[in-house]
């Protein structure tokens, strides 16, 4: 079944047709050519597809996105307006923090979100009440890097969380 | 003004964070269709009969892919990339069909719909030791003789003052790169257009060509970004074969293809899982006297891959006596290759636990029982070392990691700790590759049909071309992913940036004989490096490495940290200390992540990997590594190659099981001699 849905996505208004089927990290890769976020399992079980919807971060691959109509999709490019990179994505280059960078979507994102979640004073399994390393890769740890830039990625992200 | 040395930032690096750099799925084409793979449900046998009525009825439908009914391919003696030419399934997960819609969803489904009806033929996928089918093979991987002697094992073993004779396994594992294996391709106007992640966009032409029957130049493969390969992708699947029989049942249809999860673990390869039956024997004071490991592995009964597992014994140490072989069962299972240091990997595993088991019979340091055995020369072939900094990269390692302060039977609260080390090697050697040079408005463009996995290719070939060409970074751009573009080697055996940078040397060579320092628009060159091939020269050529790990166990649960790894490395010249840096320490990570999670477990019952999956098939995750750090030594190397490089993409990976095995130990005096160090190998025997 098809219907239509409006999403804004990086900033601006989309309107589009989808299986009811489709997920929302479908619909933006293979609907709206938007294909920052990356799909690496479709199960949530990696995190590459990590996009923020309402502000939040979320696994686009577990979301239909006849559910997210009407709501608000950023993904790392839309956090890059105009190429002007965002804290945590100069973060990341500057700590070399990915490899073959199709985890790196989802990482940035993430960390966005994450960051925003520790300064809401949202709990961790960890529970460090700083961003120490062990806190920090905890509340990442939701987003596999098969290149084993994980080391990398804790830097960048307290290195983003100062900024 | 060097550029070679700087710490460059990755130049593909803003689009990677931004999420704009395309991958093979990506492509930019227009009224794309959807392919999706159906795999056999049975492990052998044939597919005697196709029902595809239900899929074709389903709306959006373009054409169903089935066993015979697919165009003829070229005799090929790769069964692998045979795909649908009969209907004979020699492995569960096997290729038998596919189907093309309009969208993805609809593709996916009406896979669903398609009805097998199979033969079914008995199987058997159980690999162990004591079959009576174990053969020799005519060569191991890649082309080294399977089985070595020099003096005598068996008499050396009986006068030794002590021996260590274990058998040591590691299970099979998938390499499982985060972008699962993808394609669009289009066929149009009696030319394909591949887009494709691979670790070689040449092999994958020739391949291609050759199957379809078609002139190289009627095949074009495009690879700009690859997410991740180690190894999974050096070589085309039949996932590929079947997207360009879509996109030529489809012609002017581009056609998108990529690999469920699921499926990595059935069609792109794997590492064997070894068995490895070591023997170290020594004299009082720690000389080694003999050295011997029988490794048994298993390949595809279509296909033969045979792992090196005991390469790396004729070479790490001296020993009078040594004896390597390899054992191989052919099972009815998927095939087997090369992933991330293959024989280094799995097979310096066995040896650096037996070496540290043998440190701890002696009551001798274990760094200092590997500094008694260094070797003069080569043990096997004789050949001097072109440059062997082992030694230099235990000290510094045991300096920086604090290794003499450790003791036996540490604890913190409920914590055991424990520290521990092993070394690393892996070859280095160069293949075949051409570049080209072109100048033009008071730039270079360098062009070469080379693969940046991750690695930093994009970035380090172009601080090479700088320095090759005299001029600053800024001025030259290098171009590579196409096979558009002159010749170059595969993305693998750590041979890509000591090859491909030589012929870049070669071709600036070319160039400026020809045009001088002051070229005119338009001035072009090309040559070719043609490189040591697999066999090497006249010096054994190798890197080395030690890594050390510190481990923590939980007294009650057996919960397994690792808080520290720290690797020294010797690999001739480092051309760019940031991406070099993320080669070794991504190499250790996972080689932690093969110490305390990798296992696929095969059901032979059915002859797949049933966890098939990230949730199943665990990986190491951020909170797993949160502390690795590599370190390397200035090493000028003027035999290994023109640029001095060695290759680091592989050897991180090895001996970093060993090292946090040999920790373990140290923090529970529990000896695991099976991967993974899982806790229920340790929870009986903790105190
Ligand atoms: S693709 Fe969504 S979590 Fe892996
Ligand atoms: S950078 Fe390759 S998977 Fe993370």
């Amino acid at each position: 079944m098809q219907t239509e849905i409006n999403l804004r996505v990086d900033g601006t208004d989309r309107q589009v047709t989808v299986d009811t089927r489709t997920t929302l990290l479908d619909a933006l890769r293979e609907r709206l050519a938007n294909t920052s976020p990356k799909k690496g399992c479709d199960h949530g079980q990696c995190g590459a597809c990590t996009v923020l919807l309402n502000g939040r971060r979320v696994l686009s691959c577990l979301v239909l996105a006849v559910t997210a109509g009407g709501k608000d999709v950023v993904t790392a490019n839309g956090l890059a307006p105009d190429g002007e990179l965002h804290p945590v994505q100069q973060a990341f280059l500057d700590n070399d923090a990915f490899q073959c960078g199709y985890c790196t979507p989802g990482q940035v994102c993430s960390a966005v979100g994450a960051l925003d979640e520790f300064r809401r004073g949202w709990p961790s399994h960890h529970g460090d009440t700083e961003l120490t390393r062990a806190e920090v890769a905890e509340r990442m740890s939701g987003n596999l890097c098969r290149c084993g830039a994980y080391t990398n990625i804790v830097t960048a992200v307290q290195q983003a969380a100062r900024a | 003004m060097n550029a070679v040395g700087q710490d460059m930032v990755r130049r593909d690096g803003p689009a990677k964070v931004t999420g704009t750099a395309t991958y093979a799925y990506e492509a930019e084409v227009d009224n794309a269709a959807y392919c999706h793979l159906i795999l056999s449900t049975i492990a052998r046998g044939q597919v005697t009969d196709v029902d595809v009525s239900a899929a074709l009825a389903l709306p959006g439908v373009l054409t169903v892919l089935t066993p015979g009914n697919v165009e003829k391919l070229a005799p090929t003696d790769d069964a692998e990339l045979a795909v649908l030419q009969d209907g004979e399934v020699a492995y569960r997960g096997q290729i038998v069909g596919a189907v093309v819609a309009e969208t993805s969803e609809i593709a996916r489904h009406a896979a669903e719909l398609v009805h097998f009806t199979y033969h079914v033929d008995e199987h058997d996928s159980i690999f162990t030791t004591d079959r009576d089918d174990l053969y020799r093979p005519k060569a191991i991987n890649p082309g080294l003789e399977p089985d070595t002697s020099i003096g005598n094992v068996g008499e050396a073993v009986r006068s030794a003052h002590l021996t260590v004779a274990e058998t040591y396994s590691t299970p099979m594992v998938h390499h499982s790169p985060m972008e699962p294996h993808a394609t669009t391709a289009l066929w149009q106007d009696d030319s394909l257009v591949l887009w494709e992640s691979t670790q070689s966009v040449h092999s994958v032409r020739t391949d291609i060509a050759g199957l379809f029957s078609l002139d190289a130049e009627a095949v074009r493969v495009i690879c700009p970004y690859v997410g991740g390969g180690f190894g999974a992708k050096g070589s085309p699947h039949g996932n590929v074969v079947i997207a360009v029989m879509a996109a030529r049942a489809l012609p002017g249809r581009p056609i998108r293809l990529a690999l469920t999860r699921q499926q990595m673990f059935a069609i792109v390869g794997y590492r064997t899982p070894t068995i490895q039956e070591t023997t170290v024997a020594a004299d009082r004071d720690g000389r080694f006297t003999a050295l011997a490991m029988a490794a048994y592995g298993q390949t595809s009964r279509i296909k033969e891959f045979v792992e090196q597992t005991a390469a790396p014994t004729r070479m790490m140490y001296a020993a009078p006596n040594r004896a390597t072989s390899h054992r191989i069962a052919a099972l009815d299972v998927a095939v087997p290759t090369y992933m991330r240091a293959p024989g280094e990997c799995p097979g310096m595993f066995g040896p650096e636990v037996a070496v540290d088991e043998l440190a701890d019979a002696l009551g001798i340091d274990p760094i200092e029982l590997r500094v008694r055995n260094e070797p003069e020369v080569d043990p096997e072939t004789g050949k001097p070392f072109s440059s062997r900094n082992l030694i230099a990269c235990l000290r510094e390692g045991a300096e920086r990691f604090g290794w003499a302060d450790r003791v036996a039977g540490a604890r913190d609260g409920d914590w055991l700790i424990g520290t521990g080390v092993a070394a690393s090697v892996f070859p280095a050697f160069t293949l075949r590759t051409t570049a080209n040079i072109r100048f033009d408005h008071n730039r270079y463009t360098v062009e070469l049909g080379a693969a940046d996995l991750g690695t930093g290719a994009w970035t380090v070939l172009t601080q090479i071309a700088a320095d090759a060409l005299g001029v600053p970074v800024e001025q030259v751009d290098v171009r590579i992913g196409d096979s558009a573009y002159p010749f170059a080697s595969v993305a693998g055996g750590s041979s890509g940036t000591a090859t491909w940078g030589s012929a870049i040397l070669t071709a600036a060579d070319t160039f400026r004989d020809k045009y001088g320092d002051d070229p005119a628009d338009g001035d072009e060159a090309e040559n070719t490096f043609i490189g040591t091939g697999f066999e090497g020269g006249p010096y054994a050529t190798y890197a080395f490495g030690a890594q050390f790990a510190e481990v923590r166990v939980h007294a009650d649960t057996g919960e397994i940290r690792v808080p520290r790894l720290l690797g020294v490395f010797a690999a001739g010249r480092i051309i760019n200390p940031r991406t070099a840096r993320s080669q070794f320490v991504g190499g250790m990570t996972m080689g932690l992540s093969m110490a305390l999670h990798e296992h696929s477990v095969l059901d032979p019952r059915f002859g797949h990997v049933i966890n098939h999956d990230l949730a199943e098939y665990h990986i190491a995750s951020c909170s797993d590594a949160t502390d690795v750090a590599a370190h390397w030594i200035e090493e000028d190397d003027p035999h290994v190659n023109r640029l001095g490089a060695k290759g680091i993409g592989e050897i991180g990976i090895v001996g970093t099981a060993a090292a946090i095995v040999n920790a373990a130990h140290h923090a529970t005096g529990i000896r695991v001699r099976h991967l993974p160090l899982t806790l229920d190998k340790l929870l009986a025997g903790l105190p």
